[in-house]
């Protein structure tokens, strides 16, 4: 119907995000009529999300006349900011920016090299920034799940923990039964991404890659892909996150630095 | 008259400040070998915090630990707690048996806990038999006597002891401190116990040290400390 309405491609994109928007904005009034008061929260989520959205559109534009280069450091920003973020969800562990960042950029920039190195992906910017930052996202995903589960797992079994401690075990063997389960935990949401490919849901990537043209085995397999790669990174982030966060949960004396308030 | 026993655990103006409020302040004592003292005190007086302090599982902000004679601070941490064992308030027992417990502290530092000194152990707690006992099937009583045997089982020259009766009837806290007692003789431990009651304290320990705020507001010989705080008989 918005394309009868509208001919221009520009505008119609506009009414269709319009369209999308207040669909959203009338799940906040429906919420509303029950007395829960989330359209104000939803309202700037929505003009702030299509800001970003639009300033990234811009930035690829503009990237894709630029040297390949440009992409590495768009990524590398994107990282920094993947590690702020999820530091913020953990920010009762100390020094949860550093292992985020060096989780992420591990994780998600290994998969990446390699990736490019093999061919999997190409290395213009018109590919590397998009499939990339669905790499950096995922990864932020399951770090800030893992270091958030560890720290709550953690304070949750304190005598568990300070008990082996107590016995003459070291950090690392006192708390390894919640890095592991912090690790799995993380993970949950990429293996049901993978378990539930094609099932459950067609992502994203592959629906555009339809939508554009390429034929749909093609940009099924190429979804696979994608998905796989998510979870190489993710799983990386959350293997070197809990192997690094051990280590910031403790004094150089091996003392428990996540005890919540003291005072017995 | 026989010398007195060498000092094994001393605190030299110990103090720990956290989040701006004072934990421990200014504590002091000493306590030679075999000997037990009680610390006791009112809830928030600070005696599980000063317990902490002793193993380093806190550090302090102030003052020291010796152990036989040597700063703690110039222990390894590992080794420091191997020697220095401590029985937490809650026993908090690793999931699996009661064996796989009383095993973990030895094998952190690459030894075995054999299979005889295991039996024997199990024997000197009243647990004879109950190596392959899961711990989720214990009484209360049972798990305070496995807490303790795998505390003594790392082999420790002194035991501290987080209120090692609490939350038990009548008859288990008689029974754990009799336990503690022939524990402490027979592998001559010098131990530090906390408890709340100044009765259990004279039935178990040698010496009280009586805090309150943080502080030590007196320390001695059992019968002095309790005519002083006037509860002895």
């Amino acid at each position: 119907m918005l394309k009868e309405l509208v001919p221009d491609p520009l505008l119609l994109t506009l009414a269709q995000a319009a369209v999308a928007g207040a669909a959203a904005l009338a799940v906040a009034l429906l919420a509303r009529a029950r007395r829960i008061h989330v359209e104000k929260e939803l309202a700037i989520a929505l003009v702030r999300g299509l800001a970003q959205i639009s300033a990234v559109g811009s930035v690829l534009l503009l990237m894709l006349k630029g040297p390949g280069w440009l992409g590495a450091l768009a990524l590398a920003g994107m990282m920094v900011a993947a590690a702020a973020t999820s530091a913020r969800r953990a920010r009762r562990v100390p020094g949860a920016f550093k292992v985020s960042l060096q989780a992420i950029a591990a994780g998600s920039g290994s998969v990446i090299a390699l990736m490019a190195l093999a061919g999997v992906i190409d290395t213009g910017v018109a590919v590397l920034v998009p499939v990339g930052s669905m790499l950096v996202a995922n990864a932020m995903n399951a770090n800030g799940l893992a270091l958030d589960r560890f720290r709550s797992d953690v304070v949750a079994h304190l005598r568990e923990v300070e008990s082996a401690l107590a016995l003459g075990a070291s950090p690392e063997v006192s708390v390894a039964p919640w890095a592991q389960s912090s690790f799995r935990a993380s993970l949950i949401p990429a293996i049901d991404n993978l378990r539930s490919l094609g099932i459950v849901w067609i992502p994203g990537l592959m629906t555009g890659m339809v939508l554009s043209g390429t034929p749909p085995l093609r940009a099924a397999i190429y979804q696979f892909v994608t998905i796989a790669m998510i979870f190489a990174s993710s799983g990386v982030t959350c293997l070197v996150g809990t192997t690094l966060i051990r280590a910031q949960a403790f004094s150089p004396a091996e003392q428990l630095l996540l005890r919540p308030g003291e005072g017995r | 008259m026989s010398p007195p026993a060498p000092v094994v655990l001393r605190a030299e103006h110990l103090g720990r400040v956290a989040d701006g409020r004072a934990l421990v302040d200014d504590v002091s004592f000493e306590v030679r070998q075999g000997d037990v003292l009680a610390v006791v005190g009112p809830s928030g007086a600070g005696k599980s915090s000063l317990l902490r302090l002793l193993n380093r599982l806190d550090e302090p902000t102030a003052g020291a630990v010796y152990l036989d004679g040597q700063d703690a601070r110039a222990l390894p941490p590992r080794e420091l707690r191997r020697r220095v064992g401590m029985v937490m308030q809650t026993p908090a027992l690793f999931p699996g048996t009661v064996a796989e417990n009383l095993s973990f502290g030895p094998r952190q530092r690459g030894a075995a806990l054999g299979d005889g000194a295991l039996a024997a152990l199990l024997r000197q707690v009243g647990l004879g038999g109950f190596a392959e006992r899961g711990v989720d099937r214990l009484s209360g009583g049972e798990a305070r006597r496995v807490a303790i045997a795998r505390a003594v089982a790392n082999e420790p020259s002194v035991l501290l002891m987080d209120e090692p009766t609490s939350a038990l009837d009548d008859v288990s806290k008689r029974e754990i401190e009799a336990l503690v007692a022939e524990v402490v003789r027979a592998r001559g431990l010098t131990c530090v116990v906390i408890t709340h009651d100044l009765a259990q304290a004279a039935r178990v320990a040698g010496r009280v040290l009586v805090m309150e705020a943080g502080r030590v507001r007196r320390i001695g010989p059992v019968e002095e400390v309790l005519r002083a705080e006037g509860t002895g008989s």
